[in-house]
Parts: C-alpha cells; structure tokens; sequence
C-alpha cells in the first residue's frame, strides 16, 4: 500500500517539500528510527550525499546540485541494502575513533585485504575475491560527526559502487552504544556480479551481522573468538 | 593426543588428532586429569543436538594443569592446577558483568546460526556442537581453553580431582536449578529425574532450606542414591507421579517442581508414545512428559524450574495450566562461573562430597563403551569419570 503511493509522487516536487524531505531523511539518517524501511526505492547515496555536509565534494566534482543527485536517484534499481544494529558495552567516543581509524575495518571485516587512507576523507580500499583475485576502489567520506556518524560512498567511477553510513548512539540505561550500519551497493553485471555476490556473500544481512558481531568482541573482549585451528577427529 | 570424538549418532570413536594449540591472546592449554560424561553429552550421543560434524571433540566437563598460557592472561599460570566451567565467556560484556555468564555475547563464532534459531546467542559451550561455537571439547589429552583469565577456579591443595571435577557443570546445575525456585521455609520441591543433576539439585535445595524434596526416577539405584541423599522417592513405573505428588503434599501439590530429564524424557500412557514417535519423525525436538507433568503438579502459585536440556520446541505445552495457576518458570544453561567459589567453599568445608555420585572411573579409551553403559543405565551407571593419561 505505501508502496504503491509512493510511486505516485510526481517528480516535480515542490522545493520547499524537497527541503522538508532532506530535514526528514536527516532525522531518520540520525535517529533511531529503522532506516531502510522508509527508503523503498530511493538511493541511500543519494539521501546521504544529499544531507551531508561533506556532499559539496561530490558537487564540485560532479558539478550537480545535491538535491538533483537525490532526484537522480530516485526511481527503481537493483541496489541490495542491507540495516543491522548491535550494542556494544563501549562508549560512542571510543568506538567512533576505532572505526574513523579505517585502516582498522579488516581486523574485523574478513573481506577486505587492506583499507589506506589517503586523506582525511579518501582512502583506498582491496577486498578479496575468489581465486586470490581483489577489486580495489577509492572512496569517500561524505558525513563525519565524531562520535556519531561516519558516512562514506565510493569515488565515481568506481567498479563497485557503493555507499553506507555507519552511526553511534548511545544506549539506554548504560548499556553502551547502539552501532547501526546501513549499506548499499550495485552489483555490476557480468561475469563480475558472481565475484561480488560471493564477496558480500549470499547474504548480505549476515555478513554485515557477523562484521559487527566481530567489532563488537574486539571492543569488549579484546579478541575475535575463534575455532580455525583446533583439532578435529578425521 | 587422543580424543574422544563425534562421528554420528551412537557413533564415538578415541581417536588421534593434533594437539590444540593457542589461537587467540586470552587461551590457555590445559593437560586434562579427569573429564566426566554429562547427561546433555547423551543427548550428542542419540543424534538429538543439530549440527554437529563427524570429528567434533566431545565433553564440557573437565579440569586439568595449565601448561600453556596466552599472552595476556596474566591470572594463570603453567602448572596451576584448575576447574574449567563449560560455557565460555569473555568476562567483559553486558551479560557477563550481570553475572549471567552462560549468556555472554562475545563467545560463540557462530553467534548466526544460533540467532536463526532462538533469536539470540547464548555464550558458546565446549564440545556442544557447531550451534554453540563448535568449540574442541575436554575427553582428550589437551584442551584449549579460550577466556582462560576469566573462567578456570584455581584448585586448593588438599582437593582431589574426583571432588571439585563436577564444579565444571553439574553441581553448579543442580544448585542453580534448586536456586531458581526461590525456596522459602516449609516448601517442598520436587525433582523430576535423579541422574547427577538432579542428584545435586536435591542436595543443594535441602542446603536452601526445603523442609521436604520428592524425588521422581524408575532406576532403583538412582532412587536408592535420592534417598541417600534425603528425599522421599516415587518410582513412576509404579504409580502415578502426578496423582503421587498430589497426596504427598496434601492435595496443594509441590511448591517447586525442577524438570532435571529435559528432552528426551520416558513416561508412560498415550502421551509418552505421541512424543516418542513425533520426535522420532522430527516433528519435535523435545519429548516434553517431565516439563508437562511439573506444571499440572505444581501449586498454584508455584515455582517451575528447568535445568534439563531442550534444544528445540515441544508440543502440547499446558500453557492454560501455567497460566490459570499463576505459576513461575526459570531456566537457562547454568552461569557456572557464578557458582565456582561458593560452591568451591561449601566443599572445603565438607558441606558436601561430590564425589559421592561416580560410579564409574575408567581410562580415556574406554569412551565408547562408558557413553553406551551411560546412556542405556547398565551396570548401575549414574556417573563416568575419564581418566585420559596414565598419571
């Protein structure tokens, strides 16, 4: 039903509803309702490139409006999101500069090779595929509130297009702090697609689950529990 | 070294595997002295537990010398002499800092698998099978012990093996099942099964001052032992242990009732061989009688404890009993860690011999033959204790 209604909003939209949009989005982007729930069939990227302070990079260099980016990406695709929320007994602070660090991510995310910052907003990263093959692409980060929001999208042109955002927000009752991740990525066709899908794994919501799940035992536990190596009877 | 592991349903082999090494900064080798086959460990045996792997090490219960430390386990070191418990938790988590060790979140690799099943993860467990960490178990030379700076209770001089070993699993179990009725002056508790748990939960509810246990079984010695131990017994092969306990405790029925047989009860009447067969299809996991027959037993009002394994779902649960009579029900895998030093001291101070329960001491390699013994009652086994090196 939701569905079908919002597929009648009429491309033209009004530019003061545009701006409450975007007020809306950065509340949702920023608070604690479910993410993807509200996206339906608009570009995360666009949402967040959209309400992101950081987006004027991509304005320079893409010589778009960020509000025409967000219309740009409305409409069907075939992207694959993915939400997935753990709470972890450390505060924002700490494990916003663990993860800000993003030469860190693959100590926890197996996928990756290797992530080299570059600048304070560009890094470059190699992830493994199959038959000791990588893909490599740079990305950018487009939204840094420290201590609450890191968003990042992958530079244009990049053979793995894809943007996320990942948020923390302290938990009630001194419980930690709430880590959500939403990502979003388009397969490319071809012979690639089997590569990535392989990568991301068939599915997404628990590889990015376990990535966290891995996070959250090196924040608490200082190690990532582990049975590789032990013996087993033939 | 060698090992006891898993390669089907009544199907363990003692065989030679690699020896385990440290994999992770908090781990610790242990040379194990003496490993016990629990209750649970039968229901591996049966083929009852899903995934687990041809190979898989058995055995949660065990206790050892450390001869290999960690670097940063910095409470141990080579040469202690050590109680394992046999659920694994990090020490630092949410749960683990409640004192609610069984359920920390940092300890299961294959958090997902279990999450698929019951929603969330509990803390993984040595050599239960791959939903619970697939964790290498202790019927073996050598054990790894992961988180090796927060579960293992040093052992005081002047404690054998064959006194503190069960601290691993079954006294804390027992303890914790008679804990979770709240027992209050003047209440009588029943005790569905009288293997070790339940051995251990009548003992720990009269030390939690029950005015009365009954104690409920059909093997004479596990009664005879019940009886040893204080309670007033009823074999259900003879009578009804329903209508038993109804004039047992004039008609109000037991104050708290402790399910200590889980999912693979025996029971008489139609409502046994509906389950027996809806299990052997796998249409249930769990043969429920026991857990069904505590809550029409219990008073009104009461308190419903279950210690034994489920591992699945169950049908025909009298939800309408349970919740008519306004009853109370506490479970979960035993937070041991909670338990080692009190129950520790209650040893010291001769409160109790565990040792009372083993009927059975036999080497490593003997596994196969002690699982079987174990589960099918002969030889008048309640209890086998392993002794994997020649000391």
């Amino acid at each position: 039903m939701e569905n079908s209604i919002s597929r009648q909003i009429p491309r033209e939209t009004p530019k003061d509803q545009k701006a409450g949009d975007l007020e809306r989005w950065a509340s949702i982007v920023g608070g604690g309702a479910m993410v993807l729930s509200g996206l339906q069939q608009r570009s995360l990227r666009g949402i967040l490139m959209a309400i992101a302070g950081g987006g004027l990079v991509y304005q320079g260099t893409q010589g778009n409006s960020t509000v025409k980016q967000v219309e740009d990406a409305i409409g069907l695709d075939h992207a694959i999101r993915v939400e997935k929320t753990v709470t972890i007994n450390r505060s924002a602070p700490e494990l916003y500069s663990f993860w800000r660090d993003l030469e860190n991510l693959p100590r926890f995310m197996q996928h990756l090779r290797s992530v080299t910052v570059l600048d304070d907003r560009r890094s470059h990263w190699v992830a493994n595929l199959p038959l000791n093959q990588t893909i490599e692409w740079d990305a950018v980060i487009i939204n840094d509130e420290p201590n609450h929001l890191i968003a990042w999208a992958s530079a244009p042109n990049a053979e793995i297009e894809n943007s996320g955002f990942v948020r923390f927000q302290p938990a009630t009752g001194n419980r930690g702090t709430e880590v959500k991740v939403v990502m979003e990525y388009q397969p490319p066709g071809g012979l690639l697609a089997a590569a990535i899908a392989k990568l991301f794994g068939e599915e997404p919501e628990q590889q990015i689950g376990d990535e966290l799940s891995r996070f959250k035992q090196l924040m608490e536990a200082g190690e990532i529990a582990t049975v590789a190596g032990q013996p087993q009877g033939a | 070294m060698r090992a006891v592991c898993w390669h089907g349903a009544e199907d363990v082999r003692v065989d030679t595997v690699p020896d385990p090494k440290i994999l992770n900064p908090r781990d610790a080798i242990l040379k194990v002295t003496s490993t016990a086959i629990c209750g649970s460990d039968l229901h591996l045996y049966d083929g009852y537990i899903p995934t687990m792997k041809s190979g898989d090490i058995m055995g949660h219960e065990f206790m050892g010398e450390v001869v290999e430390i960690g670097p940063e386990v910095r409470t141990l070191q080579k040469g202690d002499r050590v109680v394992v418990p046999f659920n694994i938790s990090c020490g630092n988590c949410f749960f683990c800092q409640r004192d609610l060790w069984s359920l920390c979140d940092n300890s299961n690799p294959n958090a997902w698998m279990a999450e698929k099943l019951y929603g969330h993860s509990p803390a993984g467990l040595f050599g239960y099978s791959h939903l619970l960490g697939g964790y290498a178990g202790g019927q073996a030379e050598y054990v790894r012990v992961p988180f090796a700076d927060v579960g293992p209770i040093k052992v005081p001089d002047g404690l054998s093996d064959e006194q503190v070993l069960f601290l691993s699993d079954i006294f804390p179990t027992g303890y914790m099942a008679a804990e979770n009725c709240d027992i209050q002056p003047g209440e009588i508790v029943a005790v569905w099964g009288c293997g070790p748990v339940g051995q251990f939960a009548i003992r720990s509810a009269f030390m939690l001052g029950a005015e009365r246990v009954i104690a409920i079984d059909r093997v004479p010695e596990r009664l005879s032992l019940a009886q040893a131990g204080g309670a007033e017994t009823i074999n259900y092969e003879e009578f009804d242990a329903g209508v038993a306990l109804k004039e047992m405790t004039g008609g109000r029925g037991p104050d708290c009732c402790i399910d200590a047989v889980g999912m693979e009860a025996h029971g008489t009447g139609p409502m046994a061989l509906y389950d027996t067969v809806k299990q052997a299809v796998q249409l249930e996991t769990g043969r429920a009688m026991v857990l069904r027959q505590a809550i029409v037993a219990c008073r009104k009002g009461g308190k419903v404890s279950v210690p034994g394994v489920y591992g699945g779902f169950i049908d025909k649960m009298p939800m309408g009993s349970f919740v008519n009579k306004g009853l109370t029900m506490r479970s979960g895998q035993t937070h041991v860690h909670r338990y080692l030093q009190p129950l520790l001291e209650r040893i010291q101070q001769g409160q109790i011999d565990p040792s009372f329960l083993i009927t059975h001491r036999l080497p490593l390699e003997e596994a196969p033959r002690a699982y079987k013994i174990f589960r099918d009652k002969e030889e008048n086994c309640i209890k086998v204790v392993l002794k994997p090196l020649a000391i």
